[in-house]
């Protein structure tokens, strides 16, 4: 009987141990909307991520700061709105909220306006950066206009919703 | 050439811009005797609309440029001066574009695309123009992909097109070089004008890190003297000489990426042959940018471009940083 039990326990132990290492791990989501998820956004380009080691690959010159701020990896995909206004989202997965932050912050200028996405966030006419968690992500237009701020806050709800 | 009125116009702007000592407070290096000629053409026209240039007035700013920094009649003409002994049938031009910055801030594709124009009336062979970026997407962002066919304009990207397998070195600088520029007799410089956060500002000679395989490894202590080491491999020092420089727009802080919250419209092309020369006047463009916009001064930023002294002094020799070492013709 007492052998009967401690199998049980043995059992029941080794089933917990292979849900919390295998299927009910949180499992990693790309973050970058396929086209369609955000309204009048289309995804124009496969998506590519670059490791820290590698991110000068992407962003040479840029990559030092990103990577003092211990950036883990950075993925990013090209997009265009109702055939109108380009733009380019960059995610880069940072090791602490703290260094998302200090990336957020050090590129911020007098025009910059808080905004209502992820944890913090700042908008400009043809930008918008935010933070949610350990994650910054950049979306930059290459065209300016009226509805150039909307349409950008609109994806970048999307990706917050994603992450 | 250039009349009584144009020069005093040039003397006077000339010193509006660059003050009449240099603002690195250096000697005249020894060895410079004669003075550099930089144009700094401009149309506050160019753009047709925010954002969209206008090609006809791209090419027509070029030779403008072009006519006045060789005082020729016209820009084909000019261009077979700057051309000279690399002027011939089988000889291959380089055009060394920068697209580092992503779309938004790459070398503009009609400039590109004129300068490829001129040397095709000039007399380079469609297949002898090479224009090469480092990477695939630098590329595509100067408005190219990569391709190699045979008859026409190449255009490479070295992580397809590879690099050399022995280093070159000078300074601190070993390097493997991209093969695209063993290709080529001549380069030709097309490097847009940005801030850097490292460096300080980024034209014509830190456009050359796009040359080498791993520019990464260059980047310590504000690329000093990495920046100036590299143009004095002699590969690059001797192939690399004439730049066309896209001051069409640039980023005067935030960069090398590009940041439309700091984007501004200078609408210029700034030319000649001495890199030194030319990465000043850049210099000096984006302080007073800087400070028109309430910014600190690059010094005062920890991020002095001080390799463009470095280049300057007798152990580069790659030319002047003294304005009045410097002839500034502004058009």
């Amino acid at each position: 009987m007492k052998s009967r039990k401690i199998s049980i326990v043995l059992t029941v132990i080794a089933v917990a141990l292979m849900v919390h290492g295998t299927g009910c791990k949180k499992s990693v989501v790309d973050p970058l909307p396929g086209s369609g998820e955000a309204t009048g956004w289309q995804k124009t380009s496969e998506t590519r991520t670059f490791a820290a080691k590698d991110l000068w690959q992407y962003i040479d010159g840029d990559a030092e700061q990103y990577i003092s701020a211990g950036v883990v990896s950075t993925s990013t995909s090209d997009y265009k709105y109702n055939d109108k206004i380009e733009a380019v989202v960059d995610v880069h997965t940072m090791k602490s909220a703290d260094g998302a932050h200090k990336i957020l912050v050090a590129g911020q200028t007098s025009d910059g306006k808080p905004a209502q996405v992820g944890d913090e966030a700042v908008q400009y006419a043809r930008s918008l950066i935010f933070r949610k968690g350990v994650t910054l992500v950049r979306i930059v237009s290459y065209q300016s206009g009226a509805e150039t701020p909307q349409a950008l806050m609109g994806l970048a709800r999307t990706i917050a919703g994603k992450l | 050439m250039e009349s009584r009125r144009e020069f005093l116009k040039t003397t006077a702007t000339g010193a509006l811009l660059l003050g009449s000592k240099s603002a690195l407070g250096l000697t005249p290096d020894a060895h410079t005797q004669s003075k550099s000629k930089v144009v700094i053409a401009r149309d506050p026209k160019v753009y047709s609309s925010p954002g969209q240039l206008d090609e006809k007035k791209v090419s027509e700013l070029l030779d403008r440029a072009i006519v006045s920094w060789t005082g020729r009649d016209n820009p084909v003409d000019g261009w077979k001066r700057i051309l000279g002994k690399d002027l011939g049938p089988d000889k291959v031009i380089g055009l060394k574009v920068n697209g580092l910055g992503g779309k938004g801030i790459a070398t503009h594709t009609a400039l590109t695309k004129a300068i490829c124009d001129r040397l095709q009336q000039a007399g380079i062979k469609p297949s002898n123009i090479v224009i090469w970026e480092q990477r695939a997407n630098f590329l595509k962002a100067c408005g190219f992909d990569h391709s190699d066919n045979p008859g026409s304009i190449r255009t490479l990207s070295s992580e397809i097109f590879g690099y050399e397998q022995s280093p070159e070195s000078f300074g601190t600088a070993k390097v493997n070089l991209a093969r695209a520029l063993t290709l080529c007799d001549m380069v030709i410089g097309i490097p847009i004008l940005k801030d850097h956060m490292i460096s300080g500002v980024t034209f014509a000679m830190k456009n050359m890190y796009g040359v080498v395989q791993k520019p990464f490894e260059l980047h310590g202590t504000g690329c000093n003297p990495a920046i100036a080491d590299v143009n004095c491999i002699p590969a690059i020092r001797q192939k690399v000489r004439f730049t066309v420089g896209d001051a069409l727009s640039s980023v005067y802080d935030g960069g090398p990426s590009f940041h439309p919250e700091r984007l501004w419209y200078p609408n210029a092309l700034i030319v000649g042959d001495d890199r030194v020369a030319i990465d000043h006047v850049g210099w000096q463009m984006i302080e007073k940018k800087r400070a028109e916009a309430g910014m600190p001064s690059l010094e005062a930023a920890g991020r002095p471009p001080h390799y463009i002294a470095t280049a300057a002094n007798t152990a580069h020799g790659l030319g002047t940083n003294d304005p009045e070492r410097m002839h500034l013709v502004e058009i």
